[in-house]
């Protein structure tokens, strides 16, 4: 019943307000207006409104970049991850030169270059010197942004040093594994067809390279300064790694094991206490308190970052970087999975 | 030519006496004219855009406050899907999937070339209608039975699709994987085919209509440029849809006669599916090798529509008329071969990853020129401020700031961080999503007079204008911060996370933004369908223009011209020429002794 009352009251203000507007055109017309027709009034009003837009759309930029930077990821915990933010920066900055000058042009120009009566606009229908510059400046610029761009994809996509950590993770509805290759430094074999309750990753207990095979959830720790191989594997649908501190991210995909690799450069407990860090922490603690929730402490994260079901937001898994001697004393603490 | 129209005024006499008799039914519903499609093409499109803005009301409103009770959520989604105004994740992923379809299918791609092709390819280059107006009707009928079907998803039990628009595999194929993969995604595959259909028979009749049904005179380098910008959007499409068909056919396939195109190795709902050897990665290229000239099929008509707009408005030729139709035909050119920057860490080969690298940002050169040619046309102009050109000053600022974010996504390595965040989000609402919807609001501020006779009101325009641009931007420029903090899309709340918790406040503000830009769209609508029969009535030629649609009487002639056609003397940008009378010179007017066509001096 309440449904319906709001309907009829919706269509009922929707015909009042058409009346309303009958009123006011009749009267208008009545006065000789052609409410359609644009007047030199209208065009410099419309300018001038150009111009404060201009200016508060510049304003809104710089607050944004004033009170949201300080809320980004810290600096890159990953040793590609440092050229990848420079070269990010280089390309902001590019970016943001172009977007103000073109702004200022376009608004500047659609201000000044109001309609008059009894003006009469320049005819000017092309200029190829004009249209060499814009076509050759943007060209060379972008050739410089290929080329750096390009040499940072082939480092980062390089294979892995053969001395690197091998860790799977595998990822399913909604949550992650890790699997550490052991002693050998190889996986062991494994086969989606041999999944039960207690094999979840499906591992087949006849290849002896997965005897000394570690398996943890919820946290797993990396050693700094170590690079480390991670191999990919998801169980039903596609999901992807997304180590935002690391700068790194590669998909997870059913039938097919994908490859990501990065060294860690800074341990959880240093990051802790970088300044940059402690402030981030701080305002996100406040934010939690008025919520009623406890502090948290920073953590590096790994997160699903492509849609995976209904819970997709909240599928994680808490990376720990730790000095090499801690890793290993933690890595001992832990039981191979097929160890009696 | 000659016989051609000669055939055409007997045809068109034919027509003229069985006028009257014609029914209800044929004169409005099943129509065969290029207008009556065009405008049903319109109205539906505009009601479709309203039903996912609606959408994107209720999923912002979660965003910003989620776990919150809204009775509005309740009230619109009911006891399942919002319990005690709580919006459920489900329900969450079904409008952000169906927000998406629509938005990119039914409102950009049909909705805007559907109701500016029709109406202005045989306007524009001086033809009674499109070359077969039956399937030009078919074309719309499809287009409404899909959209109709589409909707379908959200009264049917397990809920509409919801993958996400791109509803990749194997999460779209498995209905154990989630609710929406079920009776939902049968539905959207159905209502895809459907479309796809549609943009097929409108395509192909918008490529042979241009090429062979210009009238004397129009030659291509004196068609206008949304002539050809939708000619170009039309090959574009047939050469495209196609493959999206043949990609939603395989999955079909998997859904339902357990092939494996796309699965292998899956584990799912405590068995071992006996599916092996396909990957999702084949749809993911079957997908976007639709996808990305989708974007450009959505953009090049806006593009084309700012183009006419500004150009009149300026009272000034467009700038660089045969770099502009070149910047159209490399973009579009170019669209085809760039697909893979939406696969860079899908575990696609890097090298081929460095070559669609290289592909995208080559790209970025046309639509540069493209923006630039905007900016000058501007330059020393005697700028009409109709709401239309307003519309189209703001395409111009979005298709660059969005443009130039996309160098960032393009950039294989600096992907890597941001791929699959809000920053991507943020990045193509701005360079295809509010870009297309300006210049198709431009276009329907500018081109009422030749849909409905009359004209919309002028002051409503402003204010929604005003109140759409400046919330377009206070939604998605604050939102590429969420995507550089690491915030992934697609996330029913990102309260899971301790490291996101600061951002709320962002998030607060982008969705009153988003309150904003849904109130003014209500402006909008009032004005639209109150200026369709109480608006006032427009006289021939209201902007000055050039082009041959204005040549036509206001009226909804059948056949366009009630005596010959048009014969064409001279491009269409002969604003403000030195030594004529007017500041404008239609089409239609010979060029004088000595005079020099196609803006030389």
């Amino acid at each position: 019943m309440i449904k319906f009352l709001i309907y009829v009251a919706i269509i009922l203000t929707v015909f009042a307000i058409g009346y309303l507007v009958r009123v006011f055109e009749l009267s208008s017309s009545l006065k000789g207006d052609k409410p359609h027709e644009v007047t030199e009034k209208d065009n410099r009003l419309m300018s001038k409104i150009m111009l404060t837009f201009l200016g508060v759309f510049f304003l809104f930029v710089i607050y944004n970049l004033v009170s949201y930077i300080p809320l980004m990821l810290p600096e890159s915990a990953s040793e590609h991850g440092v050229g990848l933010d420079w070269l990010f920066n280089f390309n902001m900055a590019i970016i943001f030169f172009v977007f103000t000058i073109t702004h200022i042009l376009l608004f500047y120009f659609s201000y000044k270059y109001y309609g008059r009566k009894g003006n009469v606009a320049t005819y000017f229908t092309h200029s190829n010197k004009l249209e060499m510059i814009w076509t050759i400046i943007p060209a060379v610029v972008l050739a410089v942004i290929i080329i750096f761009g390009l040499k940072a994809w082939n480092k980062i996509t390089e294979p892995a040093s053969k001395e690197a950590i091998v860790i799977q993770l595998y990822s399913k509805q909604f949550d992650w594994t890790a699997r550490y290759a052991g002693k050998d430094n190889e996986l062991g074999a494994s086969n989606y067809k041999l999944i039960t309750d207690e094999n979840s990753l499906g591992m087949d207990i006849k290849d002896s390279k997965g005897a000394d095979d570690i398996i943890v959830k919820n946290e797993f720790h990396i050693p700094l300064n170590k690079e480390i191989e991670f191999k990919l594997n998801a169980r039903e649908v596609i999901h992807s790694a997304f180590f935002p501190h690391f700068r790194a991210q590669m998909n997870c995909v059913p039938g097919m094991t994908t490859m990501l690799h990065f060294t860690p450069i800074i341990t959880t407990e240093e990051m802790r206490k970088k300044p940059y860090v402690i402030e981030l922490m701080k305002g996100i603690n406040e934010k939690r308190a008025a919520r009623g929730e406890k502090p948290e402490e920073f953590n590096y994260i790994l997160l699903c970052n492509k849609i995976c079901g209904n819970s997709h937001y909240n599928m994680q898994m808490t990376v720990v970087v730790e000095s090499e001697a801690d890793y290993n004393k933690w890595l001992k603490s832990k039981k191979p999975y097929f160890k009696k | 030519m000659e016989n051609h129209d000669q055939h055409a005024q007997a045809h068109h006499g034919h027509e003229e006496e069985h006028h009257h008799t014609e029914s209800f039914v044929s004169k409005h519903i099943f129509s065969m004219d290029h207008k009556t499609i065009s405008r049903q093409f319109l109205i539906t499109a505009v009601l479709m855009a309203f039903i996912a803005m609606t959408m994107s009301f209720l999923f912002r409103l979660q965003l910003a406050w989620p776990g919150e009770r809204f009775w509005i959520m309740n009230f619109l989604l009911g006891d399942k899907w919002a319990p005690d105004g709580i919006l459920d994740p489900g329900m969450y992923m079904q409008l952000v999937t169906i927000h998406g379809t629509i938005m990119v299918f039914m409102v950009l791609t049909g909705g805007l070339s559907g109701t500016f092709s029709n109406l202005l390819i045989p306007y524009q280059i001086g033809a009674r209608d499109m070359a077969s107006g039956f399937l030009n009707m078919l074309s719309y009928w499809f287009f409404f039975l899909s959209s109709v079907i589409m909707l379908c998803g959200f009264f049917v039990e397990t809920g509409a699709a919801s993958g996400g628009w791109t509803v990749y595999p194997p999460l779209s194929a498995l209905p154990q994987a989630m609710e929406g993969s079920r009776l939902g995604m049968t539905l959207w595959l159905v209502s895809m085919s459907l479309f796809i259909v549609s943009a097929l028979l409108g395509g192909l009749n918008y490529i042979v209509t241009v090429i062979n049904l210009r009238t004397k005179g129009m030659s291509m380098t004196r068609m206008p440029l949304t002539i050809w910008a939708f000619f170009v959007t039309a090959i574009l499409g047939v050469l495209s849809f196609p493959v999206l068909f043949s990609a939603a056919l395989l999955l079909i396939f998997d859904r339902s006669f357990g092939t494996s195109f796309y699965l292998s190795d899956i584990y799912i709902g405590g068995q071992a599916l006996e599916q092996t050897g396909g990957s999702p990665i084949l749809y993911e290229h079957l997908f976007w090798f639709l996808g990305h000239p989708e974007v450009y099929i959505i953009i090049l008509p806006a593009l084309g529509l700012t183009s006419e707009i500004i150009s009149v408005n300026a009272r000034k030729p467009i700038f660089g008329y045969r770099a502009m139709i070149g910047s159209i035909m490399a973009i579009g050119f170019l669209s085809f071969i760039v697909w893979g920057h939406h696969m860079f860490i899908t575990g696609m080969n890097p090298f081929l990853g460095s070559v669609f690298v290289f592909t995208t940002l080559l790209i970025a050169i046309p639509s540069a020129v493209k923006a630039f040619n905007y900016i000058t046309t501007l330059w020393k102009g005697n700028i009409q401020y109709t709401p239309a050109m307003l519309f189209a000053i703001g395409l111009v600022s979005t298709f660059i700031s969005g443009g130039l974010t996309g160098i960032i996504l393009a950039d294989s390595a600096l992907d890597i961080p941001v791929h699959d965040t809000l920053f991507v989000v943020a990045h193509f609402h701005i360079v295809m999503g509010v870009s297309a919807i300006l210049g198709m609001l431009a276009g329907v501020y500018h081109w009422f007079p030749k849909l409905f006779l009359r004209h919309m009101n002028k002051k409503l325009g402003y204010i929604h204008f005003w109140g759409t641009f400046i919330s377009a931007y206070g939604v998605f420029f604050p939102m590429h911060f969420l995507g550089l903090a690491g915030l992934p899309r697609r996330y029913y709340s990102n309260s899971a996370f301790p490291m996101f918790d600061n951002l709320v406040d962002i998030n607060i503000l982008i969705t009153g933004f988003a309150i904003l830009a849904a109130l003014v769209q209500i402006v909008f609508l009032f004005n639209f369908f109150y200026s369709m029969f109480r608006g006032p009535k427009s006289e021939q030629n209201p902007w000055k223009s050039n082009t041959l649609e204005w040549t036509t009487p206001m009226a909804n002639t059948h056949g366009n011209w009630p005596g010959k056609l048009p014969v064409v003397h001279r491009w269409p940008y002969d604003y403000s020429k030195p030594g004529k009378e007017h500041d404008f010179v239609p089409q239609t007017v010979p060029l004088e002794e000595g005079e020099v066509d196609g803006g030389g001096h």
